[in-house]
């Protein structure tokens, strides 16, 4: 649900519960977002994958 | 025939053998999934749920699945924000038991509620004044955290390892580890609190209902708690059992016995909790709502046997085995201790499932009895089959277990002579 949404109130709940979707999934989008241009940078420049 | 994607220097059994011992347990599989069309199609009818029963086996085992499946959350606080670097070498299986266990509860999930295309309506209509809601936002991310964690270890494998993006990907993903196992961990405090918190907060239930603090009863801190001390212990156990089905060792000793060590005093805290709440619970909660310790156990199955059982042999036994070194170094009661420890949390989650529903609460009410149906049966057992399948592929295809090659240098001699044969006998055909 969205704030958009018709069914949105402006409460402590709706902002606690959403807030904390919204954040786990930003983390986890954000950070693959970050590998996969990471990667791509990487192949295009060459970078040597150095294991881990 | 599949030599190609197997590890480099690892053994595995001949294709056909694998082929058998997959099938065997994809019959079980379909025989489950065919359990869980009839429910999506014919209805929950299929089940023994009742009026009393809006809970029943499935609940418990999905609950069952998330607690022992903990030890993925677990094991990767320690390793990434902790920084216990041993725990690398058995973190990759840790994840992939967690994955199994997620995927699944969400599917017993997606069972249970009967109407599964309408899943996603938790996450648009939701009732953001349940637990089970936080249950279902938290379970869904950490399952996503999940699926993150097990992408390196699918992108391991011998030949796709070769592909270069697929390399960086690996490689980029194990850099930023630590912030998804923080996610993870962040999630899993969360639903493995409100799954017990949906316990704590039944009024109308004086076995489940307990205080707490602000809004959180104190189960939700039990669950949370119980989860990442015998997680560990289930990873270990199905650890133990790969090495005896495969007859090799896997995971170097001193690893399993760190592990199982924390995982010792971790029930230990866990227990003495746990029996403060209950002696709480059965003098003071109960009693206000005008019931005994008695009138909870006093019928059929649930005698107070069952109290002890949970506790002693399900919690302080297993503790005491895994703290102290002598008995935490004996293989067979190292073993003991793992499966009476994954009995006590299963029996837990057993009673705060199930036994809640059985016990009468109006004075005219009965003990409800339940036996589950044998669509109910299949389902539950489906995952068992799916876990164990999922877990032969992955040992097969991956490296899994990083000191595998370590603990057997004769294999991978062997596969780098036979890689130099190999090419000797191309390089001789080609003169």
């Amino acid at each position: 649900m969205f704030p958009f949404s018709f069914e949105w109130v402006w409460d402590a709940a709706h902002i606690i519960f959403f807030g904390g979707l919204w954040y786990a999934l930003s983390i986890l989008g954000m950070g693959m977002t970050y590998v996969i241009f990471k990667s791509l940078y990487d192949v295009i420049w060459g970078k040597e994958s150095e294991g881990h | 025939m599949d030599s190609a994607l197997i590890p480099d220097g690892a053994k595995r059994c001949s294709f056909p053998v694998f082929a058998i011992g997959i099938a065997a347990v994809g019959a079980v599989l379909l025989w489950g999934v065919f359990a869980m069309f009839l429910i999506w199609f014919k209805g929950l009818n299929q089940t023994n749920m009742n009026d009393y029963y809006g809970f029943a086996l499935w609940i418990w085992a999905d609950l069952a699945v998330i607690a022992i499946g903990g030890g993925a959350f677990f094991t990767g606080l320690l390793k990434y924000i902790f920084g216990i670097d041993e725990l690398k070498n058995i973190i990759n299986f840790a994840v992939i038991i967690g994955f199994i266990c997620y995927s699944s509860a969400l599917l017993i999930l997606a069972i249970d509620i009967g109407q599964p295309l309408r899943g996603w309506f938790i996450f648009w209509h939701a009732n953001v004044h349940s637990m089970l809601t936080e249950v279902a936002f938290c379970l869904s991310c950490y399952f996503a955290v999940l699926v993150i964690e097990f992408i390196p270890n699918i992108l391991e494998n011998k030949q796709l390892i070769k592909i270069p993006f697929l390399r960086h990907v690996n490689h980029n993903m194990h850099g930023i580890m630590a912030v998804f196992a923080a996610t993870g961990a962040f999630l899993s405090f969360f639903h493995q609190g409100s799954l017990g918190g949906v316990t704590g907060v039944l009024y109308g239930r004086p076995f489940g209902v307990r205080e707490g603090l602000l809004v959180w009863p104190w189960t939700f801190f039990l669950y949370t708690f119980s989860a990442a001390a015998y997680g560990p212990t289930f990873t270990i156990l199905v650890t133990k059992a790969v090495e005896k089905i495969t007859g090799k060792k896997l995971v170097k000793d001193n690893v399993i016995r760190l592990l199982a060590k924390i995982a010792g005093w971790m029930i230990l805290v866990y227990i003495v909790a746990k029996i403060i709440d209950t002696i709480y619970w059965a003098n003071v909660t109960a009693p206000q709502l005008g019931f005994t310790l008695n009138d909870f156990y006093g019928h059929g199955f649930y005698r107070i046997w069952i109290l002890y059982a949970e506790i002693i042999i399900g919690g302080i036994l297993p503790a005491l085995i895994l703290i102290f070194k002598r008995s935490r170094e004996n293989s067979t009661l190292l073993v003991l201790a793992l499966i009476l420890a994954v009995f006590g949390v299963c029996l837990n989650r057993w009673v705060m499932v199930l036994q809640v529903m059985a016990v009468p609460v109006m004075s005219f009410d009965q003990w409800a009895h339940y036996f589950p149906s044998w669509q109910e049966i299949a389902t539950t057992i489906l995952p068992v089959a799916y876990g164990i399948i999922l877990i032969s592929l992955t040992y097969r295809y991956l490296p899994v277990f990083p000191q595998e090659q370590e603990l057997y240098p004769e294999t991978i001699a062997a596969a780098k002579a036979e890689a130099e044969a190999k090419v000797q006998e191309e390089d001789a055909k080609k003169a």
